[in-house]
Protein backbone atom coordinates (compact mmCIF):
# COMPACT_ATOMS: atom_id res chain seq x y z
CA UNK A 1 0.00 0.00 0.00
CA UNK A 2 2.87 2.64 0.93
CA UNK A 3 4.21 1.88 -2.19
CA UNK A 4 0.90 2.77 -4.51
CA UNK A 5 0.69 5.97 -1.92
CA UNK A 6 3.49 7.07 -3.95
CA UNK A 7 2.36 6.41 -7.63
CA UNK A 8 5.16 3.47 -7.62
CA UNK A 9 4.93 0.14 -8.78
CA UNK A 10 7.83 -2.60 -8.62
CA UNK A 11 8.25 -3.49 -12.29
CA UNK A 12 10.66 -7.09 -12.71
CA UNK A 13 12.68 -8.76 -15.65
CA UNK A 14 14.17 -11.88 -15.11
CA UNK A 15 15.77 -13.97 -17.72
CA UNK A 16 16.35 -17.61 -18.08
CA UNK A 17 18.87 -19.64 -20.54
CA UNK A 18 17.41 -22.46 -21.62
CA UNK A 19 19.36 -25.89 -21.26
CA UNK A 20 17.41 -27.50 -24.18
CA UNK A 21 14.52 -26.05 -26.41
CA UNK A 22 11.01 -25.59 -25.17
CA UNK A 23 9.95 -28.24 -27.21
CA UNK A 24 12.54 -30.90 -25.63
CA UNK A 25 10.57 -33.36 -23.41
CA UNK A 26 13.42 -32.66 -20.78
CA UNK A 27 11.50 -29.01 -20.33
CA UNK A 28 8.29 -30.51 -20.67
CA UNK A 29 7.55 -30.55 -16.79
CA UNK A 30 8.56 -26.57 -16.95
CA UNK A 31 6.42 -25.54 -19.88
CA UNK A 32 3.37 -27.79 -18.24
CA UNK A 33 3.73 -25.45 -15.36
CA UNK A 34 3.60 -22.00 -17.11
CA UNK A 35 -0.34 -21.62 -17.70
CA UNK A 36 -1.30 -22.37 -14.18
CA UNK A 37 1.60 -20.51 -12.76
CA UNK A 38 0.92 -17.66 -15.30
CA UNK A 39 -2.77 -17.62 -13.82
CA UNK A 40 -1.85 -17.80 -10.52
CA UNK A 41 0.62 -14.67 -10.70
CA UNK A 42 -2.70 -12.67 -12.98
CA UNK A 43 -5.02 -13.77 -9.08
CA UNK A 44 -2.05 -13.14 -6.49
CA UNK A 45 -2.42 -9.31 -4.44
CA UNK A 46 -0.53 -6.45 -5.78
CA UNK A 47 -0.58 -8.21 -9.54
CA UNK A 48 -0.45 -5.26 -11.84
CA UNK A 49 0.57 -6.56 -15.39
CA UNK A 50 2.75 -9.22 -16.88
CA UNK A 51 4.65 -8.85 -20.81
CA UNK A 52 2.61 -11.54 -23.10
CA UNK A 53 3.75 -12.05 -26.64
CA UNK A 54 0.36 -10.78 -29.02
CA UNK A 55 -1.44 -14.04 -30.08
CA UNK A 56 -0.06 -16.59 -26.93
CA UNK A 57 -0.56 -16.47 -23.50
CA UNK A 58 3.09 -16.60 -22.39
CA UNK A 59 6.60 -14.20 -23.40
CA UNK A 60 8.39 -17.56 -24.04
CA UNK A 61 8.16 -16.84 -27.75
CA UNK A 62 10.24 -13.61 -27.21
CA UNK A 63 13.49 -13.93 -27.24
CA UNK A 64 14.96 -10.47 -27.10
CA UNK A 65 18.09 -11.25 -24.75
CA UNK A 66 19.27 -14.18 -27.21
CA UNK A 67 17.72 -17.13 -28.76
CA UNK A 68 17.70 -19.51 -25.91
CA UNK A 69 17.03 -16.86 -23.58
CA UNK A 70 13.52 -16.86 -21.98
CA UNK A 71 12.28 -13.64 -20.56
CA UNK A 72 10.15 -12.92 -17.51
CA UNK A 73 8.63 -9.09 -17.00
CA UNK A 74 6.15 -8.12 -14.73
CA UNK A 75 4.26 -5.10 -12.26
CA UNK A 76 3.52 -5.10 -9.41
CA UNK A 77 2.65 -3.09 -6.74
CA UNK A 78 5.13 -3.69 -4.05
CA UNK A 79 8.10 -5.26 -3.22
CA UNK A 80 6.29 -7.54 -0.82
CA UNK A 81 3.64 -8.57 -3.59
CA UNK A 82 6.12 -10.00 -5.44
CA UNK A 83 7.72 -11.39 -3.17
CA UNK A 84 5.45 -13.10 -2.02
CA UNK A 85 4.31 -14.40 -5.28
CA UNK A 86 8.05 -15.33 -6.53
CA UNK A 87 8.85 -17.22 -3.27
CA UNK A 88 5.48 -17.82 -1.23
CA UNK A 89 2.95 -19.42 -3.71
CA UNK A 90 3.05 -22.42 -6.00
CA UNK A 91 5.73 -20.65 -8.06
CA UNK A 92 8.48 -21.68 -5.57
CA UNK A 93 8.13 -25.12 -6.08
CA UNK A 94 9.11 -24.47 -9.98
CA UNK A 95 12.05 -22.27 -8.95
CA UNK A 96 13.50 -25.26 -7.13
CA UNK A 97 13.83 -27.40 -10.10
CA UNK A 98 15.18 -24.66 -11.93
CA UNK A 99 18.58 -25.94 -12.12
CA UNK A 100 17.28 -28.91 -14.28
CA UNK A 101 16.08 -26.82 -16.74
CA UNK A 102 18.33 -23.10 -16.86
CA UNK A 103 21.55 -22.47 -17.16
CA UNK A 104 23.70 -21.14 -14.47
CA UNK A 105 24.03 -17.23 -14.64
CA UNK A 106 27.44 -16.21 -13.87
CA UNK A 107 25.97 -12.50 -14.17
CA UNK A 108 22.82 -10.73 -12.39
CA UNK A 109 19.67 -12.63 -14.09
CA UNK A 110 17.15 -10.53 -12.33
CA UNK A 111 16.75 -6.59 -11.61
CA UNK A 112 13.98 -4.70 -9.69
CA UNK A 113 13.27 -0.93 -10.48
CA UNK A 114 10.79 1.29 -9.47
CA UNK A 115 7.70 3.09 -12.54
CA UNK A 116 5.28 5.46 -12.01
CA UNK A 117 1.58 3.71 -11.45
CA UNK A 118 0.29 2.80 -15.13
CA UNK A 119 3.58 2.71 -16.89
CA UNK A 120 4.10 -0.43 -18.93
CA UNK A 121 7.64 -1.11 -19.36
CA UNK A 122 9.14 -2.19 -22.40
CA UNK A 123 11.50 -4.97 -23.40
CA UNK A 124 14.07 -2.84 -24.22
CA UNK A 125 13.79 -0.66 -21.04
CA UNK A 126 13.96 -3.89 -18.85
CA UNK A 127 17.16 -4.85 -20.46
CA UNK A 128 18.69 -1.43 -19.71
CA UNK A 129 17.89 -1.90 -16.27
CA UNK A 130 19.73 -5.10 -16.57
CA UNK A 131 22.37 -3.77 -17.68
CA UNK A 132 22.50 -0.86 -15.30
CA UNK A 133 22.78 -3.41 -12.27
CA UNK A 134 25.89 -5.78 -14.43
CA UNK A 135 27.46 -2.59 -15.05
CA UNK A 136 27.00 -0.59 -11.70
CA UNK A 137 25.74 -3.40 -9.11
CA UNK A 138 22.68 -2.29 -7.05
CA UNK A 139 21.67 1.29 -7.41
CA UNK A 140 18.62 3.51 -6.75
CA UNK A 141 17.92 2.56 -10.32
CA UNK A 142 18.61 -1.24 -10.48
CA UNK A 143 18.30 -3.09 -7.60
CA UNK A 144 17.70 -6.78 -6.63
CA UNK A 145 15.89 -8.15 -3.62
CA UNK A 146 19.04 -8.58 -1.31
CA UNK A 147 20.20 -5.23 -2.06
CA UNK A 148 16.52 -2.87 -2.38
CA UNK A 149 15.57 1.04 -2.41
CA UNK A 150 12.59 2.03 -1.92
CA UNK A 151 9.95 4.39 -4.25
CA UNK A 152 11.22 7.45 -2.07
CA UNK A 153 14.51 7.05 -2.54
CA UNK A 154 14.83 5.96 -6.32
CA UNK A 155 12.59 9.74 -7.01
CA UNK A 156 15.18 11.23 -4.73
CA UNK A 157 17.93 9.77 -6.97
CA UNK A 158 16.12 10.71 -10.37
CA UNK A 159 15.82 14.47 -8.62
CA UNK A 160 19.34 14.36 -7.96
CA UNK A 161 20.78 13.29 -11.03
CA UNK A 162 17.77 15.91 -13.23
CA UNK A 163 19.86 18.92 -10.90
CA UNK A 164 23.00 18.04 -11.89
CA UNK A 165 24.34 19.05 -15.94
CA UNK A 166 23.81 16.18 -18.08
CA UNK A 167 26.68 13.75 -18.24
CA UNK A 168 28.40 12.66 -21.28
CA UNK A 169 27.83 8.47 -20.92
CA UNK B 1 18.33 -6.44 25.29
CA UNK B 2 20.91 -8.57 25.06
CA UNK B 3 20.05 -12.03 23.80
CA UNK B 4 20.86 -13.78 26.84
CA UNK B 5 18.22 -11.49 28.46
CA UNK B 6 15.15 -12.06 26.49
CA UNK B 7 16.05 -15.46 26.48
CA UNK B 8 16.17 -15.72 30.37
CA UNK B 9 12.80 -13.91 30.17
CA UNK B 10 11.44 -17.32 29.27
CA UNK B 11 13.10 -19.41 32.47
CA UNK B 12 9.64 -18.29 34.58
CA UNK B 13 7.38 -21.22 34.27
CA UNK B 14 3.78 -19.03 33.77
CA UNK B 15 5.77 -16.80 31.80
CA UNK B 16 6.94 -19.72 29.43
CA UNK B 17 3.29 -21.10 29.50
CA UNK B 18 1.90 -18.23 28.20
CA UNK B 19 4.86 -17.55 25.38
CA UNK B 20 4.07 -20.89 24.32
CA UNK B 21 0.82 -20.54 23.89
CA UNK B 22 0.97 -17.15 22.07
CA UNK B 23 3.54 -18.57 19.89
CA UNK B 24 1.47 -22.10 19.53
CA UNK B 25 -1.97 -19.94 17.77
CA UNK B 26 -0.32 -18.90 14.97
CA UNK B 27 -2.75 -15.36 15.70
CA UNK B 28 -3.26 -12.61 17.82
CA UNK B 29 -4.23 -13.52 21.59
CA UNK B 30 -5.82 -11.31 24.01
CA UNK B 31 -5.23 -11.23 27.26
CA UNK B 32 -8.15 -12.96 28.47
CA UNK B 33 -8.03 -16.18 26.18
CA UNK B 34 -3.78 -16.58 27.40
CA UNK B 35 -4.71 -16.55 31.21
CA UNK B 36 -7.07 -18.76 30.75
CA UNK B 37 -4.42 -21.37 29.10
CA UNK B 38 -2.30 -20.68 31.48
CA UNK B 39 -4.36 -21.36 34.50
CA UNK B 40 -3.48 -17.88 35.81
CA UNK B 41 -5.57 -14.84 36.59
CA UNK B 42 -5.75 -11.77 34.17
CA UNK B 43 -3.47 -9.62 36.08
CA UNK B 44 -0.74 -11.85 36.19
CA UNK B 45 -0.95 -12.87 32.28
CA UNK B 46 -0.84 -9.29 31.86
CA UNK B 47 2.31 -8.74 33.80
CA UNK B 48 4.03 -11.94 32.31
CA UNK B 49 2.68 -10.65 28.96
CA UNK B 50 3.98 -7.10 29.01
CA UNK B 51 7.27 -8.44 30.20
CA UNK B 52 8.01 -10.81 27.59
CA UNK B 53 6.93 -7.90 24.98
CA UNK B 54 9.42 -5.77 26.86
CA UNK B 55 12.12 -8.49 26.40
CA UNK B 56 11.50 -8.41 22.56
CA UNK B 57 10.15 -11.93 22.50
CA UNK B 58 6.12 -10.71 22.07
CA UNK B 59 4.90 -7.95 20.25
CA UNK B 60 1.74 -6.06 21.30
CA UNK B 61 -1.43 -4.42 19.60
CA UNK B 62 -4.37 -3.42 20.59
CA UNK B 63 -7.74 -4.71 18.70
CA UNK B 64 -11.67 -4.73 19.49
CA UNK B 65 -11.89 -8.07 19.76
CA UNK B 66 -15.66 -8.21 18.83
CA UNK B 67 -14.92 -7.61 15.48
CA UNK B 68 -17.03 -4.14 15.97
CA UNK B 69 -15.52 -0.82 15.42
CA UNK B 70 -16.83 2.80 15.53
CA UNK B 71 -18.34 4.06 18.92
CA UNK B 72 -20.06 1.73 20.91
CA UNK B 73 -17.77 -1.18 19.59
CA UNK B 74 -15.88 -1.08 23.20
CA UNK B 75 -12.06 -0.45 24.39
CA UNK B 76 -9.53 -2.07 22.27
CA UNK B 77 -8.17 -4.75 24.29
CA UNK B 78 -4.49 -5.86 23.91
CA UNK B 79 -3.31 -8.48 21.93
CA UNK B 80 -0.15 -10.43 21.53
CA UNK B 81 1.88 -12.46 18.88
CA UNK B 82 5.20 -13.83 18.70
CA UNK B 83 7.83 -11.20 17.47
CA UNK B 84 9.60 -11.93 14.16
CA UNK B 85 12.66 -10.78 15.44
CA UNK B 86 14.39 -14.25 16.54
CA UNK B 87 17.08 -14.55 19.53
CA UNK B 88 20.24 -16.93 19.81
CA UNK B 89 22.75 -17.66 22.12
CA UNK B 90 26.08 -19.50 21.80
CA UNK B 91 28.72 -20.02 24.63
CA UNK B 92 31.32 -19.74 23.47
CA UNK B 93 30.80 -17.08 21.00
CA UNK B 94 30.02 -18.90 17.38
CA UNK B 95 28.58 -17.92 14.35
CA UNK B 96 26.64 -20.45 12.31
CA UNK B 97 24.64 -17.90 10.71
CA UNK B 98 27.55 -16.00 8.94
CA UNK B 99 28.93 -19.46 8.12
CA UNK B 100 25.74 -20.54 6.65
CA UNK B 101 24.70 -17.15 4.26
CA UNK B 102 28.49 -17.47 3.09
CA UNK B 103 27.69 -21.01 2.31
CA UNK B 104 24.34 -20.82 0.76
CA UNK B 105 25.91 -17.44 -1.32
CA UNK B 106 28.46 -19.40 -3.00
CA UNK B 107 25.83 -22.47 -3.48
CA UNK B 108 23.62 -20.37 -5.40
CA UNK B 109 26.19 -18.54 -7.53
CA UNK B 110 27.75 -21.74 -8.25
CA UNK B 111 23.96 -23.27 -9.30
CA UNK B 112 24.57 -26.29 -6.69
CA UNK B 113 21.19 -27.09 -5.88
CA UNK B 114 20.81 -30.59 -7.18
CA UNK B 115 24.16 -31.56 -4.46
CA UNK B 116 22.69 -29.71 -1.80
CA UNK B 117 19.24 -31.45 -2.08
CA UNK B 118 21.29 -34.80 -2.08
CA UNK B 119 23.08 -33.64 0.78
CA UNK B 120 20.13 -32.69 2.52
CA UNK B 121 17.99 -35.77 1.54
CA UNK B 122 21.20 -38.04 3.11
CA UNK B 123 21.02 -35.99 5.99
CA UNK B 124 17.34 -36.55 6.74
CA UNK B 125 17.59 -40.11 6.03
CA UNK B 126 20.53 -40.05 8.60
CA UNK B 127 18.68 -38.49 11.24
CA UNK B 128 15.61 -41.03 10.79
CA UNK B 129 18.43 -43.85 10.97
CA UNK B 130 16.93 -47.63 11.33
CA UNK B 131 13.49 -46.08 12.11
CA UNK B 132 10.90 -47.28 9.29
CA UNK B 133 9.56 -44.34 6.97
CA UNK B 134 7.23 -42.11 8.96
CA UNK B 135 3.61 -44.26 9.35
CA UNK B 136 0.86 -41.17 9.53
CA UNK B 137 0.02 -37.88 10.29
CA UNK B 138 0.45 -37.87 14.06
CA UNK B 139 3.74 -39.27 14.01
CA UNK B 140 4.95 -36.77 11.13
CA UNK B 141 4.01 -34.08 13.80
CA UNK B 142 5.78 -35.75 16.46
CA UNK B 143 8.83 -35.37 14.52
CA UNK B 144 8.56 -32.06 13.11
CA UNK B 145 8.21 -30.67 16.26
CA UNK B 146 11.07 -32.27 17.39
CA UNK B 147 12.93 -30.58 14.65
CA UNK B 148 11.37 -27.35 15.49
CA UNK B 149 9.12 -26.84 12.58
CA UNK B 150 6.26 -26.04 14.94
CA UNK B 151 3.83 -28.45 12.85
CA UNK B 152 -0.32 -28.30 13.41
CA UNK B 153 -2.99 -29.93 11.84
CA UNK B 154 -5.26 -27.87 8.91
CA UNK B 155 -8.23 -29.32 8.52
CA UNK B 156 -9.74 -29.83 4.69
CA UNK B 157 -12.93 -28.41 4.41
CA UNK B 158 -14.69 -30.96 2.65
CA UNK B 159 -14.14 -33.19 5.34
CA UNK B 160 -10.77 -34.99 3.92
CA UNK B 161 -7.77 -35.67 5.34
CA UNK B 162 -6.13 -32.80 6.41
CA UNK B 163 -2.72 -31.45 5.85
CA UNK B 164 0.38 -31.02 8.33
CA UNK B 165 1.44 -27.39 7.91
CA UNK B 166 4.00 -25.97 9.81
CA UNK B 167 4.53 -22.22 11.67
CA UNK B 168 8.25 -22.00 12.07
CA UNK B 169 10.86 -22.39 8.74
CA UNK B 170 13.84 -23.84 11.20
CA UNK B 171 16.11 -21.92 8.04
CA UNK B 172 14.49 -18.58 7.64
CA UNK B 173 16.83 -16.24 7.76
CA UNK B 174 19.29 -17.94 5.26
CA UNK B 175 15.73 -18.98 3.25
CA UNK B 176 14.57 -15.29 3.01
CA UNK B 177 17.96 -14.72 1.13
CA UNK B 178 17.66 -17.75 -1.02
CA UNK B 179 14.71 -19.41 -1.21
CA UNK B 180 14.51 -21.58 -4.18
CA UNK B 181 17.60 -23.19 -2.80
CA UNK B 182 17.51 -23.46 0.60
CA UNK B 183 13.69 -24.41 0.29
CA UNK B 184 14.57 -26.85 -1.68
CA UNK B 185 16.94 -28.11 0.48
CA UNK B 186 14.48 -28.35 3.33
CA UNK B 187 12.25 -30.36 1.43
CA UNK B 188 14.67 -33.01 0.69
CA UNK B 189 15.51 -32.85 4.21
CA UNK B 190 11.88 -33.39 5.13
CA UNK B 191 11.53 -36.09 2.04
CA UNK B 192 14.58 -37.95 3.70
CA UNK B 193 13.71 -37.61 7.50
CA UNK B 194 9.69 -39.18 6.73
CA UNK B 195 10.83 -41.68 3.76
CA UNK B 196 10.02 -41.96 0.52
CA UNK B 197 7.72 -45.04 0.42
CA UNK B 198 5.54 -44.45 3.87
CA UNK B 199 2.34 -43.38 4.54
CA UNK B 200 2.88 -39.21 4.32
CA UNK B 201 4.54 -37.39 1.75
CA UNK B 202 6.45 -33.98 2.22
CA UNK B 203 5.68 -31.01 -1.12
CA UNK B 204 6.14 -28.04 -1.28
CA UNK B 205 3.41 -25.73 -0.84
CA UNK B 206 4.74 -22.59 0.13
CA UNK B 207 3.00 -19.80 1.89
CA UNK B 208 3.36 -16.09 3.60
CA UNK B 209 4.67 -16.40 6.64
CA UNK B 210 4.73 -20.53 7.33
CA UNK B 211 7.39 -23.45 6.28
CA UNK B 212 7.25 -24.04 2.41
CA UNK B 213 6.27 -27.56 3.09
CA UNK B 214 3.09 -29.50 4.07
CA UNK B 215 2.67 -33.05 4.54
CA UNK B 216 -0.35 -35.15 3.63
CA UNK B 217 -1.14 -38.65 3.10
CA UNK B 218 0.45 -40.27 0.38
CA UNK B 219 -1.97 -40.80 -2.50
CA UNK B 220 -0.88 -44.37 -2.93
CA UNK B 221 -1.80 -45.36 0.37
CA UNK B 222 -5.29 -44.49 0.40
CA UNK B 223 -7.06 -47.75 -0.69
Amino acid sequence: MTASAHGAHLAQLNIATLRHPLDDPRLAPFVELLDPVNSAAEGSPGFVWRLVEEGTADATGLRPAGEDVIVNLSVWESPESLWDFAYRSGHLDAMRRRREWFERHVEAHLVLWWVPAGHLPTVDEALERLADLRAHGPNPRAFTFASSYTAAEAAEHHRAVAAQPAPSE
Amino acid sequence: MEHIDAIAALQDPVRRRLYEYVVAQGREVGRNEAAEAAGVTRTLAAHHLDRLTEAGLLESGSRRLTGRSGPGAGRPAKVYTRARAEWAVSLPGRDYRTAAELLAETAEQAGLDAELCAAARRRGEALRGAAAPCGGLDEAMETLAARGYEPHLEEAEDGADGVVRMRNCPFHAVAERFPPLVCGMNLALLEGLLGADGAVRARMDARPGECCVVVEASKNNID
